[in-house]
């Protein structure tokens, strides 16, 4: 009956007539018609809040996306042929959850992740090599100022190493003492798997802390630059003794993957800083909210290099005293990183910055 | 017809509305999270957090204590810790569309500021940045002296303003941006409620006020016919006003005056001949809400818009 009365061409009203609503409205056809899609929507949106997006089956899961834009599009129609309030309200918020489940994060999949590790992380660190530059060479200007002011004055020691953190290791130390702690930790060597994670918590704490930092840039900085001056305080104490050898030998091995990492994170802090204090042509926000999320990604994977880190220096370093096998290792993750930064998703990387002009 | 009270709450809901355009090109409107639910959010997320540590550390305990301190388990209660801290946020975000368990009491989501994906990278710029927005200002403020003995007076003025700055940022922008929102492109917004009244004008809704006997309820005739010149004085604004009326709750004192007094206020502006019993008002106004929405509706179709009934016929 709705049926016919709809293909009903509207007379024309004459004069004074009587305007009937016996005649259904388009709106409340249009409303009757689709109906049931929204509630089924509304059910499938109900079923992810309660049980996660995970539980779905294959075939909810399909139809989601599928019920998501048929509302959609009743919105846009509902906003151009009625006038009932309380419909496009309905539509609106019904449409807002499902935006939710929709374009909401999408979990992180075996997929996403191997994605992220294969070619998303390598080529975010490529894209920041000038800021990766600016912070090594923060560190390596703050390892040199310290490095030559201890070698000529050996009291300088003190101001860039506080005791805590130099555990016994100070000028005062004879050389004897400093190369056992070199090969024969025996303070730690008993806890090593509790002081590897020690160690990844308090770095990565540091790391994430450079990162956030950059937000203002110059506290990034001034950070790259003490962890230097405490490294350059070490190598020339250690030098002092002819023992340079040794402690590079006993630094590098975690020590490559830990110090990468640092700049990493100090790096990806600047990248923060630098679109929206220099956001070129731009304006600040966009350049931020584009280059922020690079940034995230790169920081991520600083802390998963903190972890590799953590383990070689908590586990690795305690083990093996032997001195080549120490820099083999060295050799080994440097080789490691250099790859992977380097090289590793490449092809990847162009295909998909093809596919993006494409779209374009 | 609105108090100024009613006025006040609309145009606050008015500031916070804003309109996200979806990937398929359709606007929809969210309403911003304000500051005091983001807070709240915040402290039950602490709060959540800082009472899975303790569930840590009893289980941690447990098994230290049977294994001794040199123990995988103690490597493992320090990174587990490490991770809860910093990746509560991260976790919950990414599982459950843009909500952690705060944020889903308190009834607001994480979406991204221009309506496209919320990417992973976002959501965690967003939070990574937490540890400097929030935990090292508050530190600071409460325990200064101890992190930093015997800082420099312009030490001490140069952290007060950095907290003062990073904390009270989300009140100086008109989106309630936090830093890492900024960095990340994330905007916080509420969690729409979603109930469908039925449809005033749909004659088979209502069904039950017909007579018991039967009859055909979709073809309810109007009791009350209207002409052109009566629906001609209304426009779209007074519509959804008479809209909100008819949909407050039935039965109530208020809904009744509410009732008479419009439908006593129609009659007289469209100049409406035929006599309204008072019993008969409510359906008077049914009626006229069908008619005028019939009519304002095929104008629409035609491309006229008319949005009150100041503007032109």
């Amino acid at each position: 009956m709705v049926g016919t009365t709809a293909k009903q061409r509207p007379a024309p009203m004459p004069a004074g007539a009587g305007v009937s609503a016996e005649r259904t409205l388009r709106s409340v056809e249009f409303r009757r018609e689709r109906e049931g899609t929204w509630r089924e929507l509304e059910q499938l949106i109900a079923l992810v809040r309660k049980d996660g997006i995970r539980d779905l089956t294959a075939e909810q899961l399909a139809r989601l996306p599928h019920l998501y834009r048929a509302t959609l599009s009743s919105l846009s129609v509902a906003r151009s042929i009625s006038l009932d309030r309380a419909l496009t309200d309905y539509l609106e918020s019904l449409c807002g959850r499902a935006y939710f489940c929709v374009y909401g994060a999408r979990d992180p999949t075996r997929g996403v992740i191997a994605e992220y590790l294969t070619w998303r992380l390598p080529a975010a660190i490529r894209s920041i090599r000038w800021q990766l530059a600016l912070a090594a060479l923060f560190l390596v200007l703050g390892a040199m100022t310290a490095f030559f002011m201890v070698r000529h004055n050996s009291e300088a020691y003190y101001t860039f190493v506080q005791a805590d953190y130099a555990s016994g290791r100070t000028p005062a130390s004879t050389t004897a003492e400093l190369r056992a702690g070199l090969y024969d930790d025996t303070s730690v060597s008993a806890f090593l798997a509790t002081f590897a994670a020690e160690l990844f918590s308090h770095n990565a704490r540091i790391g994430l802390l450079a990162f956030a930092l950059g937000v203002v840039v110059i506290p990034t900085l001034l950070l790259m630059f003490t962890n230097g001056l405490i490294l350059g305080a070490f190598a020339a104490l250690y030098d002092s003794r002819g023992l340079s050898w040794d402690l590079w030998g006993w630094l590098l091995p975690h020590g490559v993957t830990e110090l990468s990492a640092v700049v990493l994170c100090g790096a990806a802090g600047l990248v923060i800083g630098q679109s929206w204090i220099f956001p070129g042509a731009r304006p600040r926000l966009d350049n931020l909210r584009e280059r922020g999320r690079l940034a995230g990604l790169a920081a991520l994977g600083a802390v998963l290099m903190f972890f590799v880190a953590g383990l070689i220096e908590g586990i690795f370093r305690q083990t093996v005293t032997n001195i080549e096998l120490r820099y083999a290792v060295a050799v080994a993750t440097a080789g490691f990183w250099i790859w992977y930064f380097g090289f590793c998703g490449r092809g990847r990387e162009r295909l998909e910055r093809r596919l993006a002009e494409g779209r374009r | 017809m609105s108090s100024p009270a009613t006025q006040y709450l609309q145009r606050v809901a008015d500031r916070r509305a804003r309109e996200i355009v979806t990937p398929e090109g359709v606007p929809i409107r969210f309403t911003l999270a304000g500051p005091g639910d983001r807070a709240g959010a915040f402290m039950l997320d602490v709060l959540i957090q800082a009472a899975m540590i303790v569930v840590l550390v009893l289980v941690a305990d447990l098994l230290i204590g049977s294994a001794g301190e040199d123990s995988w388990a103690a490597s493992l209660f320090i990174v587990a810790a490490f991770v809860l801290r910093t990746f509560y946020f991260v976790f919950f975000e990414t599982r459950w569309q843009g909500a952690t368990p705060g944020k889903r009491i308190v009834g607001i989501r994480v979406i991204d500021g221009r309506g496209g994906q919320l990417e992973p990278g976002s959501i965690l710029a967003r939070n990574l940045v937490r540890e400097v927005e929030v935990w090292l200002p508050l530190t600071l403020l409460v325990a200064g002296a101890q992190v930093w003995p015997g800082a420099p007076g312009w030490a001490r003025l140069l952290a007060a303003a950095w907290v003062l700055v990073l904390l009270l940022m989300p009140m100086f922008n008109k989106d309630h941006l936090r830093v890492g929102d900024m960095i990340g492109g994330t905007m916080v917004v509420m969690q729409p409620k979603t109930v469908l009244a039925p449809d005033l004008a749909d004659a088979a809704t209502h069904a039950p006020q017909l007579p018991a006997w039967g009859g055909k309820p979709a073809t309810a005739a109007p009791r009350f016919p209207f002409t052109t010149a009566h629906l001609d004085v209304y426009g779209i604004y007074e519509l959804q006003v008479l809209e909100g009326v008819l949909r407050t709750e039935a039965v109530t004192v208020a809904h009744a005056e509410a009732v008479a007094a419009v439908a006593e206020k129609i009659h007289a502006k469209i100049d409406y001949d035929q006599l309204v019993p008072t019993h008969e008002q409510e359906r008077f106004l049914r009626d006229f809400y069908t008619a005028l929405r019939a009519h304002l509706e095929k104008k629409m179709l035609f491309g006229q818009r008319r949005e009150d009934k100041y503007s032109k016929k």
